[in-house]
C-alpha cells in the first residue's frame, strides 16, 4: 500500500471519528437527563418534568439515531482500512471492542426501544428504569471502547510475541485499569455531562429569550429551570473535567511526554516551564513573534510542581530514537521522525481548554440571570443561547484530536506505527471511494439532522399528556401512544 | 472441546442470531413498497419492527467485535478484502437506520418518500450482499501465503455467490412476510400471508440449488443434515402458512435461516475463510485464532451475558407482542403543528 492510501486512510479514520463523537457526548450526557426528569416527574408528580422529559427525549433520539449508525462504520473500518493493525493488536483490543458490544450496544438498543415504543406497555418506574439502562449501556461502551484506545496510548497488560509477530493479551484486568484508563474514563464522561448540560441550558434558554418562555407565557417557569439545571451540570461536571484532566495531563506526562511536550510545542527541555496562552509566529520554536505566557503553569500542569522539569522535544526525540530505533523487534519499528504534527497538538489543545472553559464561563452567566426567580429576555443572550451547547461539543472534538495526534507516528505507542497498521492489499481507488462517500454521506445527515433538531428545538415542550397503560382487553383499538 | 472450536460456534451462534432477526426486519422493509400502498399501511409496517429493528442490527456488530477478538486474522482479512461490498452494506444500514428514526418527523409526503426509499434500498442491498459474501466466504477466495486477500472486487461477483445473494434475498423476503402476516390485522395481514405463500415457495427452489450446490463443493455430514432441516423447515413454515397458522408459519422462516446459517459454517469449519489459490493458505480457526487466554476471559464474557442479553431481548417481543393495524396508529403528531383541541 502507498503512503496515499495510508494518507486517505488517515482522513477517514479523522473525519469519521470526529464526527461519530458530536453525537456521542450528547447521547451520554443527554439519557443521564431524560432519565433524570422522568425519575423526578415520577417522584414528585410535576407534570413539567414529565413535559421536559418528552422534549428532551425527543431531541436525544434526533441525535442517537446519527450515533448509533455512525458507530457502524467505527466497528467496520478497522478492519477494512487498518487490517495490519487488526492483526497486529486484536488479541488485546479486539477483546473490550467484543465485550463493548454484548455488554453495552444490546442494553442500549433494547431499552431504548421499550423506552421509545412502551409509553404505553410498562408501568412508570419500569418504563423510566429503561432510560437509566440506556445510560448504564453507554457507560460500558464508553468504559470498554476508552480501555482500547488507552491501550493505543499506553499498552500495559501484553507480551509482544516475536514468532506470530503480535501483542499479545496477557492480563485483561491491567487493561482494563489502564493508568491511562481510570483518568480518561471519567475525564470523557464528565465532558459529555457537560455537553449535555450545555444542550439542555442553551435549548431553554433559547426559549426564554425567544421562543416558549419568554416574559409573560406560561412555561417560562420551566425553560427558567431547564437553563438553571443546565447550567448547573455543566459547571459541576466542568469542574471534574479540570480536575480529571489535570490529572490526566500528569500521566500523560509520564507515559507519553512527547506529547505533553507537542502541547506546548515545548523544543528544549525547560525548568520551570511555562505555558503559553497563544503564540504568534511558527510554532516551530524557531521564530516567535509575540506570545502570551504564564511563567511556571506548564511545570505545574506537567509534574504537579510550580519549578517541575517539563522535557523538550528535541532531547525527547534523541531518547526516542535510542529505545525505539534499535529495538530488537525491529519489524514494528522505524527510527525516524518521533515528534507529532506540532501546529495541530498546540492549537487543539488550547481550543480544547479555551472552548471548554468558555462553556463554563457561559454557565455561570446563565446562573446569574436566572439568580433568584429572574430570567433573561432578548437581546445579546439568543447568541449565548446558541453559542453555548457548541463550546462543549467542540472542545471534545479537539481533545480527541489532541490526544490522537499527539501520539502520532504511532498508533500503538512504542509498538507499531500508524503507517504499518494499514491495510496492505487494499487499494488507494477503495480507500478514496470508502472516503467520498462517506463524506458526503455524513454531509447531507448533518444537514438533516441539525435542521430537524432546530425544528423541534423551536416547537418546545408539548402540552401534557398523562400516560396510561393499555387495556387491550376493554380498548384493544385504542391507538398506540407512540408510533414511527 | 477446544476453544478455537467453541468460538468458532459462538460466532456461526452471532451471525444466525442476525440474519433470523435482522432477516425480518429486513423483509419488512423491502415488502414497505409492496404491502404498504397508502401512508398508514406504511405506518403499520415499520411499528411492527419500531421497537426491535435496532436490537437486532447488534447482533452484527457483536459478530464482528467478536471475529476481530477471537479471530484477528480473519477479522482482518475478510473486512480488507471484502472492502467495497462492505462499504455498500454500511451505507445502506446508515440510510436505514435514519430513515426508521426520521421518517415520521415531519408531515411531507416528499420527505417521506425519500426516506422509504432509504428504507427499500437499505434493507434490500445488505439483504442481497450478506448472501454474496457468504457465498464467496464458503466457496473460497483467493487468500494468498501472507493470508491476505488478492482477489478484487469482480472477483466476488461469481455464479455460486450470487445464487447465495438471491438466496437470502428470498429468503429474508418471505421471512418479513411471515412477520408481518403474525403482526399484523386487517388485509395487510392477509395480503403478507398470501404473498409469504408465494415467495417461500421461490425461496425454496432457489434455496434448495444454492444449499445443494454448497453440500456438493464443500459439505460435511453435519452440513448435509442442517440443509435438510432447513428445507424441511421452510416447506413446514410455507403450508403453516398456507393453512393460517401464522405463528408457525414464522417459526419456519426463523429455524430455516437459522438451520441454514449454521449449516453454511458446518461447511466451512475448520477453515474460517478457505483460498482457492494453490499456493494460499486457507484461514483456519487454528491459525486465525486469538491466544487461549483471550478466549477464555472471551469464553467466561459470553457465558455470562449472552444469556442476559437473550432473555432481555426476548421480553422485549414479549412485551410488544401484540399485534398492530391501521387503527391503532395515531394521528401523526408533528413539527409545528397540533391535533386540535390538545391544547
Amino acid at each position: 500500500m502507498d503512503l496515499e492510501a495510508l494518507d486517505i486512510a488517515r482522513w477517514q479514520f479523522a473525519i469519521t471519528t470526529v464526527y461519530h463523537f458530536l453525537f456521542v457526548p450528547i447521547t451520554i450526557g443527554l439519557s443521564a437527563l431524560v432519565a433524570g426528569y422522568q425519575t423526578a416527574w415520577l417522584r414528585t408528580g410535576n407534570e413539567q418534568w414529565l413535559r421536559m422529559t418528552k422534549f428532551l427525549g425527543k431531541l436525544f433520539l434526533i441525535n442517537f439515531a446519527l450515533g448509533v449508525v455512525t458507530g457502524i462504520v467505527q466497528e467496520f473500518q478497522f478492519g477494512m482500512n487498518w487490517s495490519d493493525y487488526s492483526r497486529f493488536v486484536g488479541d488485546v483490543f479486539g477483546a473490550p471492542l467484543a465485550v463493548e458490544g454484548l455488554l453495552a450496544f444490546f442494553l442500549e438498543s433494547t431499552f431504548l426501544g421499550l423506552w421509545i415504543f412502551g409509553w404505553d406497555r410498562l408501568p412508570r418506574a419500569l418504563h423510566a428504569s429503561c432510560m437509566w439502562l440506556v445510560h448504564l449501556g453507554t457507560l460500558f461502551s464508553a468504559y470498554f471502547i476508552l480501555a482500547a484506545n488507552s491501550f493505543m496510548q499506553n499498552p500495559v497488560g501484553y507480551d509482544y510475541n516475536a514468532e506470530t509477530g503480535r501483542a499479545e493479551l496477557t492480563d485483561f484486568v491491567a487493561v482494563l485499569t489502564n493508568k491511562v484508563q481510570l483518568v480518561t474514563f471519567p475525564h470523557v464522561i464528565l465532558a459529555a455531562y457537560m455537553t449535555a448540560g450545555a444542550f439542555v441550558a442553551g435549548v431553554a434558554l433559547w426559549h426564554l429569550v425567544r421562543g416558549k418562555g419568554r416574559e409573560g407565557s406560561e412555561d417560562r417557569s420551566m425553560y427558567r429551570s431547564g437553563a438553571r439545571v443546565g447550567a448547573w451540570v455543566l459547571l459541576v461536571a466542568g469542574l471534574g473535567v479540570v480536575i480529571s484532566g489535570d490529572v490526566q495531563g500528569k500521566v500523560m506526562t509520564e507515559v507519553q511526554p512527547m506529547k505533553m511536550a507537542a502541547a506546548e510545542a515545548l523544543y528544549e527541555t525547560e525548568e520551570p516551564a511555562a505555558f503559553s496562552i497563544f503564540t504568534i509566529g511558527t510554532p516551530d520554536g524557531t521564530s516567535e513573534k509575540f506570545s502570551v505566557t504564564i511563567p511556571n503553569l506548564l511545570s505545574f500542569l506537567a509534574t504537579g510542581e510550580l519549578d517541575g522539569r517539563v522535557e523538550g522535544i528535541n532531547p525527547l526525540r534523541e531518547q526516542y530514537i535510542e529505545t525505539y530505533g534499535q529495538d530488537p523487534g525491529a519489524t514494528y519499528y522505524t527510527a525516524g521522525d518521533y515528534t507529532p504534527y506540532i501546529p495541530l497538538t498546540y492549537w487543539s489543545f488550547r481550543f480544547m481548554m479555551g472552548l471548554g472553559f468558555a462553556g463554563m464561563a457561559g454557565g455561570l452567566a446563565v446562573l446569574w440571570a436566572t439568580r433568584r426567580g429572574r430570567a433573561p429576555t432578548g437581546g445579546r443572550w439568543t447568541w449565548v443561547a446558541v453559542g453555548l451547547p457548541l463550546m462543549p461539543l467542540f472542545a471534545n472534538s479537539f481533545g480527541w484530536i489532541f490526544t490522537e495526534i499527539g501520539r502520532q507516528p504511532w498508533v500503538v505507542f512504542g509498538l507499531m506505527t500508524t503507517e504499518q497498521g494499514v491495510s496492505p492489499g487494499t487499494t488507494t481507488g477503495e480507500v478514496l471511494t470508502s472516503l467520498v462517500v462517506l463524506t458526503a454521506l455524513y454531509g447531507v445527515l448533518a444537514a438533516v439532522e441539525l435542521k430537524l433538531m432546530l425544528t423541534y428545538i423551536a416547537k418546545g415542550a408539548d402540552p401534557y399528556v398523562e400516560p396510561q397503560l393499555r387495556d387491550d382487553d376493554n380498548d384493544p383499538d385504542r391507538p398506540l401512544a407512540f408510533a414511527y | 472441546m477446544e476453544l478455537t472450536t467453541v468460538w468458532f460456534c459462538l460466532i456461526a451462534v452471532l451471525w444466525v442470531g442476525y440474519f433470523a432477526l435482522e432477516g425480518f426486519d429486513f423483509g419488512v422493509g423491502m415488502l414497505l413498497p409492496v404491502l404498504g400502498r397508502e401512508e398508514r399501511e406504511r405506518r403499520v409496517l415499520i411499528n411492527t419492527i419500531g421497537p426491535v429493528w435496532d436490537g437486532n442490527e447488534v447482533w452484527v456488530l457483536v459478530a464482528g467485535g467478536a471475529t476481530f477478538a477471537a479471530f484477528p486474522e480473519w477479522y482482518a482479512t475478510l473486512f480488507s478484502g471484502f472492502y467495497l461490498p462492505l462499504l455498500l452494506i454500511l451505507v445502506a444500514l446508515i440510510v436505514r437506520g435514519v430513515a426508521f428514526e426520521y421518517r415520521a418527523k415531519r408531515d411531507d409526503a416528499a420527505w417521506r418518500a425519500r426516506w422509504d426509499l432509504a428504507i427499500f434500498w437499505g434493507s434490500l442491498l445488505p439483504a442481497v450482499l450478506w448472501g454474496v459474501a457468504f457465498g464467496n466466504i464458503v466457496r473460497g477466495v483467493p487468500i494468498d501465503a501472507d493470508l491476505e486477500y488478492v482477489g478484487g472486487f469482480f472477483n466476488l461477483l461469481n455464479p455460486y455467490a450470487l445464487l447465495g445473494g438471491l438466496t437470502t434475498l428470498l429468503l429474508f423476503l418471505t421471512h418479513g412476510a411471515m412477520y408481518v402476516a403474525l403482526k399484523t390485522d386487517g388485509p395487510i395481514r392477509r395480503e403478507a400471508r398470501s404473498l409469504a405463500t408465494r415467495s417461500g415457495l421461490a425461496a425454496a427452489l432457489v434455496a434448495v440449488v444454492f444449499l445443494v450446490w454448497t453440500q456438493v463443493d464443500t459439505g460435511s455430514v453435519a452440513s448435509g443434515v442442517l440443509f435438510v432441516l432447513a428445507a424441511l423447515a421452510l416447506l413446514t413454515g410455507v403450508a403453516a402458512a398456507g393453512s393460517g397458522r401464522e405463528g408457525w408459519a414464522f417459526l419456519g422462516t426463523f429455524l430455516t435461516i437459522a438451520l441454514a446459517v449454521a449449516g453454511l459454517f458446518a461447511a466451512l469449519f475448520p477453515d474460517v475463510m478457505p483460498t482457492s489459490l494453490a499456493d494460499g493458505t486457507s484461514l483456519t480457526t487454528t491459525n486465525a485464532a486469538a491466544t487461549a487466554y483471550t478466549l477464555k476471559i472471551m469464553t467466561g464474557v459470553a457465558v455470562v451475558f449472552t444469556p442476559i442479553v437473550l432473555v432481555y431481548q426476548g421480553w422485549t417481543y414479549w412485551v410488544f407482542r401484540k399485534r398492530i393495524s391501521v387503527h391503532h396508529i395515531p394521528e401523526a403528531v408533528l413539527a409545528g403543528e397540533r391535533p386540535a383541541g390538545s391544547r
